[in-house]
């Protein structure tokens, strides 16, 4: 399958198709925390690291089969989101985003000066395991299982903690319970998606999950429509062809990008599809062809 | 020894104090990161060493040109990139859009000053001088000097004056300010200038100081300031000062008796340390929720 696909698929558009799908597997994760639940996390990026490192480490110096690697990357993510979600997740707003930068500068140093982990150099020579199929299956899954966790009545009670907390709470939601549980999932999709990243990159190294990546990762979030999966989709597709598309303008390449985050938040404050459920589309058609109906009779 | 290290992180703690102003300022008005804020305070590093060098001004006026710069850049991004989703956007949209201002900033200084490392010429004559075990160098005693008069004028500003008055009451409630007859957008232009020149002034002094000036040097600087204002509890000024010399002092410490390859770790553990014991910050008031 991935031989056929690699023989009808130009290597440079074939690159983009994966970035795009990891991009999305790392943006639903953060959906997840920021969109969904509302708790603003800035720090996506330490997350996929860990996951990365983990997975690579694994996969290199234990010999680890792939999947193995894979899992054992996204499960530690989640663990340290676990862990960093129960004290953290008191705080509100705009600490919660600190304190998650923060976090995400503090695993930067660490893999900084981490000896397995190559130090400042990276990690080079990492399997490359990541095929197309596998990216893009994890995508379909993933998109899948999300849909009905949103649905279901714990995605509805994060979109309540979202909305009102206190409501929420004296509905009898226990949002912290249910804030650890989002941070400890999005941070399991970071890590999945980071050491998807790492073998396929075949080369890592701490820079590559600094502030600016998370901050990368909550601009497909925000633009596509917060809280939205097909918006999240969007933007993870949009903000990764962006600069490829703007490799025209060479050099002012970041100058747009900049201007165009700010141009889009002016004419679209709330994301292009902002809150948009796959739910309210088909009711709005479906509602359509009532209004059709009657009126032609 | 220590005297020696708490001197040094004063002097760095100031700096980030005078960065964390602009952060709280905006804050405690309109609730709005301004990400952006970094990138005003390397412009303005930036444009007193093009003073100095190409039209060989003195460094006081050299300063004072960066900030009356700043202050003009300041406004201006506020009126492009942050007024037209004033009321119409969710906090997140703005944030997004202050990354895009830093984003664009930064790239721009690239393109205008390419990524090499610059340094102010060696014009100052800094002198160290020996007060008992303490190595004092005149350059940290003018940074101290020029930190502590701009805030105390801050501190004027803000309460002795009618501008300073309207200024507090945007930050208790925009809309009754809006509502007693305060032009508000005029005072949230005027948060944005202040805190771009106090910005301004601290790039500068960092930029002699450490003796280097480059594009990238707004985004640690504007995290840890950011960092600092909110360990000192965000929107409060007195807070980002104190959060900012608490920051400083600890890092230089942290650095000295713990290890320099994790000075910027240590930082933010710091800060996480802090909030998770006290979530409001060191000088921030509880603010008991209402359905």
């Amino acid at each position: 399958m991935d031989a056929l696909i690699s023989q009808y698929i130009d290597p440079y558009y074939l690159r983009i198709l994966m970035l795009i799908g990891i991009n999305i597997i790392l943006a639903l994760g953060l959906n997840l925390i920021t969109g969904v639940t509302g708790q603003l996390s800035m720090g996506h990026a330490g997350f996929m690291s860990i996951g990365a490192y983990t997975s690579a480490i694994l996969s290199m110096q234990m010999g680890s089969p792939f999947f193995l690697s894979l899992l054992a990357g996204a499960m530690v993510a989640a663990f340290f989101g676990f862990l960093i979600g129960i004290p953290t997740l008191r705080l509100e707003g705009d600490y919660l985003a600190m304190v998650t930068i923060g976090f995400a500068e503090i695993i930067r140093v660490f893999f900084l000066n981490f000896e397995p982990g190559g130090k400042a150099v990276g990690l080079s020579g990492i399997p490359q395991n990541t095929t197309f199929v596998l990216v893009w299956t994890l995508v379909i899954i993933i998109i899948i299982l999300n849909a009905k966790l949103l649905s279901s009545r714990i995605g509805r009670a994060f979109y309540a903690i979202r909305e009102n907390e206190i409501a929420a709470e004296a509905s009898g939601i226990n949002s912290t319970r249910l804030k650890v549980l989002a941070f400890t999932a999005g941070s399991f999709l970071a890590g999945l998606g980071g050491g998807l990243y790492a073998h396929y990159m075949y080369f890592i190294r701490p820079q590559d999950f600094a502030f600016m990546k998370s901050i990368e990762l909550l601009n497909m979030v925000v633009l596509g429509g917060m809280g939205s999966i097909p918006g999240t989709i969007l933007g993870s597709v949009i903000l990764t062809l962006l600069p490829e598309m703007l490799r025209i303008v060479a050099e002012y390449r970041l100058l747009f990008y900049g201007a165009l985050l700010v141009i889009l938040m002016i004419f679209r404050p709330n994301g292009l599809l902002g809150d948009v459920r796959v739910y309210d589309i088909k009711k709005k058609l479906q509602g359509k062809k009532v209004g059709l109906w009657q009126s032609s009779n | 020894m220590i005297w020696q290290q708490l001197l040094n992180g004063l002097t760095l703690g100031s700096t980030y104090a005078l960065i964390a102003l602009g952060y709280t300022m905006v804050y405690g008005i309109i609730q709005l990161i301004n990400f952006a804020h970094g990138e005003i305070y390397m412009i303005g590093a930036f444009v007193g060493l093009f003073l100095v060098v190409n039209t060989g001004l003195n460094i006081g006026v050299a300063l004072l040109g960066a900030m009356a710069f700043c202050m003009v850049l300041g406004m201006l991004v506020e009126l492009i990139a942050y007024r037209p989703l004033r009321g119409r956007a969710s906090r997140l949209s703005g944030i997004i859009s202050a990354i895009g201002v830093s984003i664009f900033l930064s790239t721009l200084m690239v393109l205008i000053a390419q990524t090499n490392t610059r340094r102010y010429p060696d014009i100052f004559n800094i002198q160290t001088f020996q007060v008992g075990d303490l190595q004092v160098s005149s350059l940290q005693v003018i940074i101290l000097v020029v930190a502590t008069l701009l805030m105390i004028g801050l501190q004027l500003l803000v309460q002795k004056t009618r501008v300073g008055k309207a200024m507090r009451a945007c930050s208790q409630d925009l809309e009754a300010a809006y509502l007693m007859g305060i032009n508000v957008n005029r005072i949230i232009s005027f948060t944005f200038a202040i805190g771009s020149a106090l910005a301004a002034a601290g790039g500068v002094m960092v930029g002699i100081y450490y003796n280097a000036v480059w594009p990238y040097m707004g985004t640690m600087a504007g995290l840890k300031a950011f960092a600092a204002a909110i360990l000192g509890g965000i929107g409060s000024i007195p807070g980002a000062m104190i959060g900012g010399l608490t920051l400083g002092v600890l890092e230089i410490l942290g650095v000295a008796f713990l290890s320099s390859s994790y000075k910027d770790a240590i930082a933010f553990g710091i800060l996480i340390l802090v909030l998770i014991i006290r979530p409001q910050g060191i000088m921030g008031q509880k603010i008991t929720k209402k359905v």
